[in-house]
């Protein structure tokens, strides 16, 4: 892998690698003391891995490749791989946490595994590690795809999937031994995101490089989505996270803002993360792959393009819906409010247009398990940001929001597109990446699908329910003018539930479990085959016409 | 809400950004064969680069 980098290339990467493990020296040296310190471990014993890895090929002769004839696909490979262990490792933990809810003798009584410590690790576990690798990965090959170009250089792909990759481990490893700034999606602390900005800087120039090599005049729309998804997270990362460390040898910051200004700020932030990072990109994915899959164009490439400058000028506005009935001035919240129920408008727009690329083609949503997780996430995208918007209205909010049908909403869009879609993206991508003629087993696939899919609905429907319940039970007065439940009885009320919830997470885990194993099946166990199309989108020859869903 | 007074101008100029580059897809001619557009992802005979660039005049040799 490390051999299709020239020596120079080498020598570069492990520059860099070393000047990382330095920052990683120093902070362990002057942190001393501070959970600081215990993080520099944590990049050393990163860094260091990575050297070894650059070390071992690094007498490796020049490759001799005709860099010209192909697309760089190597940290494509590896970004699928890293993004499927992050979705075992955060749906794992995510796992975990939902069965504390549930069991509280769970929580082991350990500082490290206190609630608050763990679930940050399953939000950004999944989020940053298992969507974010994914959109990197996937993005490097429909840049290149769609551009009909090679990358510009091997080493800026690297150092962006590796260098975010740093960012998830300090995070998770920060969160557990209590390093957060109580932002949600916003918790590492100064040091990585500052780090992240590098990272996300590099991103960016590799993809406007890219794209400014490309051969094909259009710029095909998927790349929009993503190029919005890293401006647009570059600027919020940054205007979010502006606070002043209470010490430069130290982990600890205070927010530049206080009270409500934060909260405003942590929001606008917060919504805006979900529809650039967890919306923007992974639409990307959807309007590359369902077409490429289904062997069809876009229903109708125009609404693509439309939505994408209605979902570019409307989402930015819709944050403050999070922050309903609080100090926020009125027309603040009632400005977020109105925005996102106007966002309704391009999000149907894209969830119809993928739909109705389907329309001809259901046959091979039927045999094609692939694509059938491509076709759910579509409905599911549907279904949330409908959800989102009737759940943004102020009276809505009043019943819903601070209850579990938050969760729920979260995890239909989490779990039911953002999930799906990758999955199916994947799926789509293994075989194209690593030349081979189909998944190793595609039973495994239909496997993961129905898990998935089960899992999903059984996670939101308790949610929804629970949710509905507490919402209830907290606004319920008796005859004398007094709250009727006390808390605890809304906590009772709510345990059926919960176990129904960490049911549908076990059985999401169990089929990202058999995702990574059937990926690496492929790798390893398919005969190498190369390909007249480069997507092998009819399913006949390995794949029977009856389903595998009895 | 001092914020505001940072939010608004930040997602303003962020729009502004998205409006300058809307501008410049129209100028570019990115609208001008969007069915083709649509249909050419689906073209893969040869899963390569193509060899010459025909868009843009090489800047820099290919390391």
């Amino acid at each position: 892998m490390m051999s299709s980098l020239t020596a120079t290339e080498r020598s570069r990467a492990f520059m860099i690698t070393m000047t990382v493990l330095l920052g990683g020296l120093v902070m362990a040296a002057v942190g001393h003391g501070d959970p600081i310190g215990m993080q520099g471990w944590v990049v050393i014993l990163f860094t260091a891995v990575v050297g070894v890895v650059l070390l071992k090929s690094f007498d490796a002769p020049d490759p001799v490749e005709d860099r010209s004839a192909s697309y760089y696909d190597d940290p494509t490979r590896v970004g699928i791989i890293i993004a499927l262990i992050w979705a075992v490792i955060g749906m794992g933990v995510g796992l975990w946490v939902a069965s504390m809810l549930a069991w509280p003798n769970l929580r082991f009584d350990a500082a490290w595994s206190s609630f608050g410590r763990v679930r940050p690790v399953h939000t950004s576990g999944v989020i940053f590690g298992f969507g974010g690798n994914a959109l990197i990965a996937t993005s490097f090959h429909i840049m290149q795809r769609t551009s009909r170009a090679r990358m510009p250089n091997q080493v800026l792909p690297w150092f962006v999937l590796i260098g975010f990759n740093l960012f998830c481990v300090i995070a998770a490893s920060g969160y557990l031994m209590g390093i957060t700034q109580s932002k949600e999606y916003a918790e590492p602390e100064w040091y990585a995101d500052l780090w992240l900005v590098v990272v996300w800087v590099a991103y960016f120039i590799l993809y406007m490089r890219t794209l400014a090599r490309r051969n094909e005049p259009h710029i095909y729309v998927a790349n929009w989505y993503y190029l919005a998804f890293i401006l647009v997270v570059a600027v919020l990362h940054i205007v979010n996270n502006l606070a002043i460390p209470a010490s430069l040898t130290g982990a600890k910051s205070y927010s530049a803002f206080a009270g409500v200004q934060d909260a405003m700020t942590q929001w606008w932030y917060g919504h805006n993360a979900v529809a650039f990072f967890l919306t923007s990109g992974f639409l990307g994915m959807l309007y590359y792959f369902l077409p490429k899959r289904a062997g069809r164009p876009i229903y109708s490439y125009r609404l693509s393009i439309l939505s994408f400058w209605g979902i570019v000028f409307f989402y930015i506005w819709a944050g403050s819906h999070h922050l309903h009935y609080t100090a926020l001035p009125h027309w603040v919240q009632t400005l977020g409010m109105t925005f996102s129920v106007m966002l309704l408008v391009p999000s149907w727009a894209s969830a119809g247009n993928a739909l109705m690329t389907l329309n001809g083609a259901w046959h091979k949503v039927r045999d094609d398990a692939t694509l059938r997780f491509m076709m759910v996430a579509a409905v599911f995208y549907g279904l949330s940001t409908f959800e989102g918007s009737f759940m943004a209205i102020r009276p809505v909010n009043g019943l819903s929001h601070y209850t579990d049908w938050t969760v729920g909403h979260v995890h239909a869009g989490a779990m039911g597109w953002v999930a799906l879609i990758s999955f199916g993206s994947i799926y789509a991508l293994t075989p194209v990446l690593w030349r081979r003629e189909a998944m190793y087993s595609w039973k495994a696939v239909e496997l993961h699908f129905w898990l998935a899919l089960s899992g999903t609905v059984i996670y939101v429907f308790a949610m929804w329910n629970s949710g509905i319940i507490q919402g209830l039970m907290w606004r319920t007065y008796g005859e004398t003018g007094t709250l009727k439940y006390s808390f605890l009885e809304s906590m009772i009320a709510m345990h059926p539930y919960y176990v129904a919830r960490a049911l549908g997470g076990l059985l999401f885990l169990a089929g990202a479990c058999v995702g990574l194993w059937n990926v690496l099946m492929t790798v390893r166990h398919m005969p190498r085959h190369a390909p007249e199309r480069d997507y092998p989108t009819s399913s006949e020859a390995t794949e029977p016409a009856v389903p595998a869903a009895e | 809400m001092s914020i505001l007074s940072l939010l608004i101008p930040v997602t303003l100029v962020m729009g502004l950004v998205g409006l300058a580059s809307f501008f410049w897809s129209l100028r570019n001619g990115q609208y001008e064969d969007l069915e083709g557009d649509a249909e050419r992802i689906l073209y893969d005979e040869d899963d390569r680069p193509l060899p010459s660039r025909t868009y843009k005049s090489p800047k820099e040799p290919t390391p």
